[in-house]
């Protein structure tokens, strides 16, 4: 039997498409954590990277940071935050956000601080407010490159939000932990394609998103 | 009026880059900033808007201190155009040029109305306004910089090497326009460059900064080329600014001869009396009066004048609008030594030769009747 074979087994079977275990049901959980990570990460890594790379300070303070952050184990860190502080989202949580932060901010970061000077100048010699010039002129020019920031940390959290099922939590990796453990490889193989389709669907929303948000006259060379 | 008062900027590196400049600048007229790389001349226009802030001294706007208002107001009644134009890439050429209105709080519409206008104004075609930067050649987007500082309206604009990036001929196009605009609006215009050439052709007062800030001479440009303040002007000037100066001299007060023009219909007394005339070459113009060439006289035979055998007689000068410079111009590049006149329809005027111009060039050096300029209005008509 090779791999396809488990997943179409996995697949044709209607036992996976109902109830608390089922499919729509683990996958809406996965979605649901990915988002919540994304969200907090980006709340934290936008702001940080936009004002730093507005400011073209803390540069090296960020790197810094970002490859300290990079270093920490995800599992480790996962195991060490339900110790502390019991079984619940908040343990899964930090580990996700401390992963997706550093490609967050750093990209962030850089595309603000590599947005060409002189319209940069030309708006402050017109008189614009500072936030406006961040806003209004730095922004749209770095978007293509924020929103590749966003979609690496988005896939990165996509494929390890899994490790929620260590800690008795739902989403796909539901599958593979269950599966491995009742050594039901059609269970495992079909979480972990639930788990390369969803990243592919992230992958293909970030590309309508940058489509939609981003202005035709900024090449995407920038 | 934006007066300079005795100010110095020292960089936080020590650098001093503009020491103890006071300078008057009239409105309503082009005071060009002219100086060798590094001499401050950037650091001085940014200090008019505050993008740098002196550090001795001050910039009284019509008599009161700059840093009396807050900073965007003062920057937001003075356009701003640099370089390479700094558009915003993101947005439409509308959109670009209707910046400042719609900081301003002016409605979408109106704004957008305006910079049509504008666009009009500084010679771009309307079916530019949808496209983006990127679309434009370096010579639009420059064009399209100017609109945007001119959208609100304001009484002042300050321009950093505005056209150093663009290839000669798209430059000339551009000064002429900016003298066109500055004529027709009479806007107060602080202009840096480093070409001599531009400054001398745009500003009504020209000022001119050597190395560490201080400022060699401030003079209007045909005093700058006859009196250079001293040994650094003169060399900044170059080699030929004897030539240059010729620029400011009018061509009419030459000695037009119209005895050696000659019709193409003329009869054989008409040709025999040209012979007798001091010009050892006859002008043969067409019946619409228009130069055809030059010929001896004695070869000319009546009603048998072949045109293809005529001496070239090159691009004649304006009697009376063009300059000296462009009467000696065309004397030196004429086959025969002798410069054509027409009038503004193009009909020969009469003709002139280089000895007479070198004449009318003593007279004028001796006279130092050089024509002044007050707005930018009528310039071009001397400088050709
Ligand atoms: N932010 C700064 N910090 C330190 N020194 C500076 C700064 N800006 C300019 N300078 C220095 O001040 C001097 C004048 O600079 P400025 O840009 O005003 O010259 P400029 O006349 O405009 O030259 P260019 O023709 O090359 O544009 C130079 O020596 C320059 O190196
Ligand atoms: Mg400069």
């Amino acid at each position: 039997m090779n791999v396809l074979n488990f997943v179409s087994a996995f697949f044709s079977d209607s036992a996976h498409w109902h109830g608390y275990d089922g499919i729509p049901t683990r996958l809406w959980e996965h979605v649901q954590y990915s988002l919540e990570a994304l969200a907090l990460a980006a709340a934290i890594g936008l702001p940080v990277g936009l004002v730093t790379g507005h400011y073209g300070r803390g540069g090296n303070v960020l790197s810094l940071v970002a490859t300290a952050a990079r270093a920490l184990p995800t599992f480790g860190l996962l195991v060490v935050a339900t110790i502390v502080l019991g079984f619940g989202m908040l343990p899964v949580m930090i580990p996700l956000v401390i992963l997706a932060v550093p490609p967050i901010l750093v990209t962030t970061y850089e595309a603000v601080r590599s947005v060409d000077p002189s319209p940069v100048d030309a708006a402050r010699g017109m008189g614009m407010r500072e936030t406006d010039v961040l806003l209004r002129v730095e922004l749209p020019v770095a978007l293509p490159l924020i929103f590749g920031g966003l979609r690496s940390a988005a896939i990165q959290i996509v494929s390890t939000a899994t490790i929620a099922a260590y800690v008795s939590l739902g989403g796909l990796g539901r599958y593979i932990v269950d599966g491995l453990y009742q050594h039901d490889y059609e269970k495992v193989v079909g979480g972990a394609a639930l788990v390369a389709g969803l990243a592919l669907v992230t992958l293909a929303l970030f590309w309508a998103a940058t489509k939609a948000a981003v202005s035709p006259g900024v090449r995407r060379s920038n | 009026m934006i007066r300079i008062d005795s100010v110095t900027k020292r960089y936080p590196d020590g650098t001093v880059a503009v020491d103890r400049l006071s300078l008057d600048i009239p409105d309503r007229s082009i005071t060009v900033l002219v100086g060798p790389s590094g001499c401050g001349k950037t650091t001085t226009l940014r200090m008019i808007n505050r993008m740098v802030e002196p550090s001795v001294g001050a910039i009284l706007i019509d008599g009161v201190d700059s840093r009396q208002q807050s900073v965007n107001t003062l920057r937001r009644g003075m356009g701003y155009v640099i370089q390479n134009a700094g558009l915003f890439q993101h947005r439409t050429i509308v959109d670009n040029i209707a910046t400042v209105p719609r900081m301003l709080g002016w409605s979408k519409d109106k704004a957008r109305a305006r910079a049509r206008e504008l666009m009009e104004r500084v010679g771009l075609d309307a079916s530019f306004a949808k496209r983006y930067p990127y679309q434009l050649s370096g010579g639009q987007q420059q064009r399209v910089g100017v609109a945007r500082a001119l959208a609100a309206d304001p009484p002042v604009l300050l321009m950093d090497e505005p056209f150093s990036a663009v290839d000669p001929v798209v430059r000339k196009g551009l000064q002429d326009e900016l003298l066109r605009i500055q004529a027709e609006l009479g806007k107060t215009i602080v202009f840096v460059t480093h070409d001599i050439d531009e400054a001398v052709k745009l500003g009504t007062m020209v000022a001119v900064l050597r190395t560490g800030g201080r400022l060699a001479q401030f003079a209007p440009p045909a005093e700058l080329l006859s009196d250079p303040a001293d040994a650094f002007v003169e060399d900044f000037l170059g080699a030929d600014r004897g030539i240059r100066r010729l620029s400011f001299f009018s061509s009419a007060g030459l000695d037009l001869l119209t005895a050696p023009v000659v019709a193409i219909d003329a009869t054989a007394e008409q040709i025999a009396a040209r012979g007798t005339t001091e010009a050892p070459y006859a002008l043969v113009t067409g019946l619409d009066g228009r130069p055809l060439g030059w010929s001896e006289p004695d070869r000319l035979t009546a009603g048998q004048i072949d045109v293809g055998r005529l001496l070239p007689c090159g691009r004649p000068f304006v009697a009376g609008q063009d300059s000296l410079r462009a009467a000696l111009d065309c004397a030196v590049l004429s086959p025969t030594g002798w410069a054509v006149a027409v009038d503004d329809e193009g009909r020969a005027a009469g003709v002139v030769s280089q000895a007479s111009i070198a004449e009318a060039i003593r007279g004028a050096h001796a006279e130092g009747r050089e024509e002044p300029r007050s707005t930018g209005a009528g310039v071009q008509k001397v400088i050709r």
